[in-house]
């Protein structure tokens, strides 16, 4: 089954970050943790997301279309990035979010993704 | 009536709960085998006491008084579900015994049976340890699934099928005999120690929750040892909990870092808990039946008396791990026995036997270990990459900043593999 893992975290407080500690997390803590989950076979796809404000939100409301500057949902913490995993079970995939980095400074939102024509 | 008499009934109502929660359990399920059905009884029958108890007063004998009520409960609930003449037999089944317990000073104690019950072989062994915690001691799903890294849903629906199990499957509540005994005891010990070490793996206790499970599993590994005493495991897993737990503050600076065993002050071990483990082990020897839990809490011992006398025991350790991988030849022994070999032989011959199983391809510790023996090999590069392998694969921080703190200090030869 593929899951995707959604790391929210507190885009402020980045940039208050010394150097040191961005490296540190960067590239050993996120480094690893991609090393770990690709000897695994269980990475398919990541990124990390630039901030909410530099996010647009489009809606189409009778017929015209909305543009918005901004993120869709306002909250504390936010969408920082995310990692597309395949695991056997949901519990694999709570073992891999328990190891996230992001769970540290944020939280990990596990979702199970819909394998094709399960639902319409 | 009164806030004074509100929060006596509170707390008199709170301490049978903790004291005796599972003993009502146990004797309700006992006759119905229906786990579900005495919790539910039992959880109407203390929402009645915080009621009850403040207007009328405390009763002398509170376990009775609950007992008696969630009784009355569990029948009314039986008899909405079930009709006819095999009800009837039923019933009587149900209520036979009760009259006695309620007059009687102490409710019988059938806890340990419970404990059986729950980690029958008929039991997913994964839910064993989850179900002993919440029929046992009450603990809720929640708590449950955060200790065992679950979704409370999903956790939820493995404790209720476990017990739909046990009540279908007309599971016994009952100690096994003699000759069925030992096997059936290592189940519910494994279970008690995996409720254990799921608690453990949060060493700083910053976790309340985590903390708190440590705390149970150890009340569960004392009653176990108190209620069977003449069984040499029973004692030994409570041993090796009480050497592992006497260590807790040790594990961590004031600063939350992790401390590696060899690192630790052992002035900050708990003096009186070492002791109760060694008495432990000494009571258990002549018992004549060793087992993997007596060699574990060995080897915890060898370990406590290698780091307070610096006296290099590891030929000794390299032993005790023999015996107990001839016992049980699992992936994870070996790996500690390598580990105990490079001590004696050097880090090549540590890593010769270092096992190559699938099943240690997720394990930190495997990663961990093998980083270390590359290390002092001066394999520096191959070093690096276990070490990576190894804090990907780690879910606690502080263990996490402790290994990039191991690969930080490796030599400049090669940087990150890619």
């Amino acid at each position: 089954m593929q899951y995707l893992l959604m790391a929210y975290t507190d885009e402020k407080l980045w940039p208050t970050l010394p150097v040191a500690e961005k490296e540190q997390r960067f590239f050993a803590a996120y480094g690893a943790y991609v090393e770990a989950l690709n000897r695994a076979g269980a990475l398919k796809g990541m990124n990390r997301l630039r901030p909410v404000a530099e996010g647009v939100t489009v809606r189409t409301s009778e017929g015209k279309p909305q543009v918005l500057d901004g993120p869709y949902a306002d909250s504390k913490e936010q969408l920082g990035g995310y990692f597309l995993i395949d695991a056997p079970d949901l519990d694999a995939a709570l073992a891999w979010a328990s190891r996230c980095p992001a769970a540290e400074h944020g939280a990990v939102e596990v979702r199970p993704i819909f394998e094709r024509c399960e639902e319409l | 009536m009164n806030s004074e008499g509100d929060e006596q009934a509170r707390s008199t109502a709170d301490l049978v709960a903790r004291r005796s929660y599972g003993k009502l359990v146990a004797f309700l399920a006992a006759r119905t085998r229906d786990v579900s059905a005495a919790e539910d009884a039992l959880s109407e029958a203390f929402a009645l006491a915080l009621k009850d108890w403040p207007r009328n007063g405390c009763p002398n004998n509170p376990e009775a008084w609950l007992l008696a009520v969630a009784r009355r409960r569990a029948i009314d609930a039986f008899r909405g579900r079930q009709r006819g003449e095999a009800a009837g037999e039923q019933l009587r089944l149900i209520s036979d015994g009760f009259a006695e317990a309620e007059a009687a000073p102490e409710i019988p104690d059938q806890r340990l049976a419970l404990m059986f019950a729950c980690a029958h072989p008929a039991i997913d062994s994964a839910i064993r340890a989850p179900l002993i915690l919440q029929a046992v001691l009450g603990l809720d799903a929640r708590t449950i699934s955060s200790a065992f890294l679950a979704s409370p849903a999903a956790m939820s629906k493995r404790l209720v099928r476990a017990k739909e199990k046990i009540r279908e499957a007309g599971i016994p509540f009952r100690i096994p005999a003699r000759d069925e005994l030992p096997a059936r005891l290592g189940a519910v010990l494994d279970a008690i120690y995996a409720a254990f070490t799921e608690g453990w793996t949060d060493p700083a206790g910053a976790d309340v929750i985590r903390r708190d499970l440590t705390e149970e599993a150890l009340f569960l590994a004392r009653l176990a040892a108190e209620l069977l005493p003449g069984e040499a495991e029973a004692l030994g897993l409570l041993a090796l909990m009480l050497y592992a737990h006497a260590r807790r503050r040790a594990r961590r600076q004031a600063e939350g870092e992790y401390v590696p065993l060899a690192a630790q002050d052992p002035s900050l071990w708990d003096p009186q808990m070492m002791q109760e483990a060694e008495r432990l082990l000494l009571r258990a020897a002549p018992m004549g039946s060793i087992g993997r839990y007596q060699l574990e809490a060995a080897l915890q011992s060898a370990h406590v008396f290698r780091c307070r006398t610096g006296e290099a025991n590891w030929p000794h350790v390299v032993q005790l791990y023999d015996a107990l991988y001839a016992l049980v030849p699992s992936p994870v022994v070996a790996l500690n026995r390598a580990l105990a070999i490079a001590e004696v032989d050097g880090p090549q011959a540590g890593l010769q036997a270092m096992p190559d199983d699938p099943r240690l391809a997720e394990y930190q510790p495997y990663w961990a270990a093998r980083a270390e023996l590359l290390s002092r090999d001066g394999a520096a590069g191959e070093a690096g990459h276990a070490y990576d392998l190894a804090i990907g694969l780690e879910r606690d921080p502080a263990v996490r900043r402790f290994l990039e703190r191991r690969r930080a200090a490796l030599p400049h030869t090669t940087n990150r593999a890619n």
